[in-house]
């Protein structure tokens, strides 16, 4: 029997120019009791507000819904509902996770004291016995410590510790249904696969029935019992699971699907190292004492030491905070350091950054990594500005627009805006800026996490198309162990600022030896 | 430098245009500065044009001798004497300004004593020492402004690169500067201006110099915590990746950024500085008395209560110069707010 029913469901915004935004067009689906529901689809594909429209959470009446719209929560009709009925619902009979737990919690506030929060208001009792039932809530979710951890501030805890706060106030007053809007998106890959084993255990134990959005299909795969895949508001697929995942229908869901397995290339191997890496350390001075001499240090990148033939791509791994990224960036020279990095057998520290244009590197981050008051031809051009001076501006023009080709954009783009493109054509441009200067070394700084699963996707293979026309070396930094299998031929996993495991990609994947790689791969797959 | 308007840009002209009130200030201001600059034209003790034995004359652009219309006399010709104006209109003839008086031109045919009320000759009547309020007016609007665009133009390129500077290198170069900052900060300006004009008299670039001296550092922390924010984005490592120099990083890179949050205070900063000139004239610390100066007729305003006409013209203008400059600094903060736009 179904506890929630949705059906014909539309969500409009009015925008300011008196147009309509219609992000939610008529869709319909039912969430039995006991079951987990997985609603996935990329960014700007509506889940997110169908989530939160079923708890009245949208900006009305800058939002609306069409008259044949209706969420039914045991028959009782939730849409334009007064506000003091749908108050008791949401976390009551409806708890909520949001996707970044650091920005959900009050910073100001004790954790115990907001948990009890919540449950003095929906169960009404004292103080002592909410703070009483806080404690078994924090024991529940599997935060250890618990009696301490109640007067924690939230910035004292890590982000999988805050999210299990998040799940711990929504589970507080034991509701019906429990939505988690991207729980794990935040998360290193290893307590991911924690969080999703807790809210798995949670509602077993609890009896509830869980909407789980997530706009990766792995994560959905391994805790949904039904899937609705979403797309440009509509619901084009919804099926079982396994029928999803074996027999997709929908050409979307295909994509999506194969979006994931891309093809594993094997480049050839040479015989000149074009990277040589001796005892680099990168550390942060920490504390100084009083006459300014430094007493304790951040070791970001602590003694690495590695070779790469030319031709070939080596993938960094780890977790947030293990020091891959500050590798590559010491790499091209924007961190200072200790040691040696040698390029074609030459020192860097030899020559000047104006003649180390070899060494190029691509950022996460497509909304910050193109200047917004520049258009795309000023861009990419930079780099002939800075390097070859004397080219006409016709010759410079012809340049642009050539790698701009390789890298699948158009002519007309030449004079639009970063804020023109979308994050996939954006993350192309930094790719062309880097490539104009006809690098022998590319460094990706997690090129595609900030990017949707299918755009990701047609980026890796953009990447691995122009490594085979060019002959580049990559260094493709990573927490995404699929991207980093699809991309790599060798593997460094990074741990604390050390090189714990380096070897080929079926030596990683196939034989891990270290317990730490173990996990990262148990957590991937 | 790449200032040239980009379509980001186009799009805040576009949002200040949709706000009609700092849109009909921006225009009422633009027509009264345009008027302010043809001052001589329109208020002036010497003719626009004049014709004396078929020669044409231009006394507005070239000094002429008494001797050259009839007098006796080598010295400049005035062309209120009646013998003057007696010989050229027998050999030609001769065209006043709308208003026959600059703004220094003390009136002796006044019948009635100084102040005088206003009148047809007159409109606004006359100042303590016989000079025509709306001559000296127009005069006083044009320098005030043009004070406080130098004043504001200057001090926002120094304020610019002095937070540029500290923004861009951080550190020791950052800590040393705005402990200087801070103490500069705390110098009394009024007392020091005192002190300056009792030891000379203040002229127009000297009071500028003073009032720069203190006046750039309202700018210097906006640019230093723009610079400080940008100079980590990813756009600005990639620029240094490929090796740009750090000249090349900053102006092409940041400043542009940084210039639309400095652009939102420059009609402020303009306020101020016609408010800072006109007190100062006021104190009597400010321009000399050759000066036309608002805050001097501020002054005759006060002095002069049973003249009411100073008074209370003084008040109006001064009033619509800094409402009018307010309401286009509220579009311009408000069409670069991206907060808004969105």
């Amino acid at each position: 029997m179904s506890i929630l029913s949705v059906e014909h469901l539309s969500i409009g915004f009015h925008k300011k120019n008196g147009d309509v935004f219609q992000a939610v067009r008529d869709i319909s689906f039912k969430l039995n009791a006991g079951e987990v529901l997985g609603i996935v689809g990329e960014s700007g594909s509506g889940k997110s507000v169908t989530a939160l429209s079923v708890l009245g959470l949208l900006p009305y009446p800058k939002a609306f819904h069409t008259k044949e719209s209706s969420i039914k929560f045991n028959g009782q009709e939730l849409l334009n509902s007064k506000e003091d009925e749908l108050r008791q619902i949401r976390g009551g009979k409806i708890g909520f996770i949001f996707q970044e737990p650091m920005s959900s919690l009050n910073p100001l506030h004790k954790i115990g004291k907001q948990i009890a929060e919540t449950i003095m208001i929906h169960q009404g009792v004292s103080k002592k016995i909410a703070m009483q039932k806080a404690l078994k809530l924090l024991i529940t979710v599997g935060i250890k410590n618990a009696r301490q951890r109640l007067k924690a501030f939230p910035h004292e805890l890590s982000g999988g510790q805050r999210q299990r706060v998040m799940i711990a106030m929504a589970i507080a007053n034991h509701p019906d249904i429990l939505i988690a809007d991207e729980p794990t998106t935040a998360l290193d890959v290893t307590i991911q696969k924690q969080i999703i084993e807790l809210l798995i255990n949670l509602k077993q134990k609890l009896n509830m029935s869980i909407i789980f959005i997530s706009h990766d299909l792995q994560v959905i795969k391994k805790i949904a019992d039904r899937v609705c895949v979403m797309k440009d508001g509509k619901i084009v697929e919804t099926g079982a699971v396994d029928d999803i995942f074996n027999a997709p229908q929908n050409s979307y869901t295909k994509t999506l699907i194969e979006s994931r397995s891309l093809l594993n290339i094997n480049n050839k191997e040479s015989d000149n190292n074009i990277l040589k890496i001796e005892h680099l350390k990168v550390w942060y001075p920490l504390k100084k004492n009083f006459w300014g001499k430094c007493t304790e240090y951040v070791k970001a990148v602590n003694d690495i030491s590695l070779k790469l033939k030319a031709g070939q791509t080596l993938g960094i791994v780890g977790e947030s905070g293990s020091g891959k990224s500050t590798l590559g960036q010491a790499i091209v020279g924007l961190n200072k350091y200790i040691g040696d990095i040698f390029i074609n057998n030459q020192n860097i520290s030899d020559i000047s950054s104006q003649q180390r244009a070899f060494v190029q590197i691509v950022f996460q981050d497509p909304y910050n990594s193109l200047n917004p008051r520049m258009n795309i031809e000023e861009i990419v051009k930079e780099g002939l500005d800075i390097h070859h001076p004397k080219l006409s501006p016709q010759e410079k023009r012809n340049r642009v627009v050539e790698v701009l080709k390789e890298v699948g954009l158009k002519e007309t783009d030449l004079n639009k805006y970063p804020h023109e493109f979308s994050g996939g054509q954006k993350q192309r441009i930094a790719i062309a800026r880097a490539l104009i200067l006809k690098p022998q070394l590319l460094i990706l700084d997690e090129p595609t996490s900030a990017l949707d699963v299918t755009i990701q996707a047609q980026v890796l293979k953009l990447l691995q198309k122009i490594q085979q026309e060019r002959h580049l070396t990559y260094i493709f930094i990573s927490h995404d162990m699929n991207a980093i299998k699809t991309m790599s031929d060798k593997i460094a996993v990074m741990k604390d600022g050390k090189i714990v495991e380096l070897g080929s990609r079926e030596e990683i994947f196939n034989h891990p030896k270290q317990e730490y790689t173990q996990n990262l791969i148990a957590a991937a797959i | 430098m790449n200032f040239s308007l980009s379509k980001a840009h186009t799009e805040q002209i576009k949002a200040f245009k949709k706000n009609k009130r700092a849109l009909i200030s921006f225009y009422i201001f633009l027509i009264l500065f345009v008027i302010s600059l043809l001052s001589e034209f329109i208020a002036n003790d010497k003719p626009l044009i004049l014709k004396y034995q078929n020669n044409f004359y231009f006394p507005i652009f070239k000094t002429y001798m008494d001797k050259d219309f009839g007098g006796d006399f080598p010295t400049p010709a005035d062309y209120k004497d009646p013998f003057i104006i007696k010989n050229i209109e027998q050999n030609g003839w001769m065209l006043m300004p709308i208003i026959p008086f600059s703004f220094n031109t003390v009136d002796y045919d006044i019948n009635v004593p100084t102040p005088s009320a206003p009148d047809a000759k007159h409109w606004l009547g006359t100042d303590d020492e016989g000079r025509d309020i709306v001559a000296r007016i127009l005069y006083g609007f044009r320098l005030s402004v043009i004070f406080s665009f130098l004043l504001t133009l200057i001090s926002s390129i120094i304020g610019i690169i002095t937070g540029a500077i500290q923004g861009y290198f951080g550190g020791k170069i950052d800590l040393i500067f705005q402990r200087v900052m801070e103490i500069w900060e705390t110098l009394p300006q009024l007392f020091i201006i005192i002190i300056i004009a009792s030891i000379f008299t203040p002229s127009f670039w000297s009071l500028l110099i003073i009032l720069i001296a203190f006046s750039w550092l309202s700018l210097t922390g906006l640019v230093r915590a723009e610079f400080l924010r940008t100079r980590n984005m990813e756009y600005v490592k990639a620029a240094r990746a490929m090796g740009a120099s750090n000249f090349r990083i900053m102006f092409r890179h940041i400043l542009p950024n940084a210039v639309i949050a400095t652009i939102t205070f420059v009609p402020f900063l303009l306020a101020e500085g016609i408010t800072a000139l006109t007190a100062l004239d006021f104190l009597g610390l400010g321009l000399p008395a050759e000066y036309p100066s608002l805050g001097d007729l501020v002054r005759q305003g006060k002095d002069n209560l049973q003249a009411p006409w100073i008074g209370i013209t003084i008040f109006i203008v001064l009033s619509m110069l800094l409402s009018l400059l307010i309401f286009i600094g509220e579009g311009v903060r408000d069409a670069f707010d991206t907060r808004k736009n969105n």
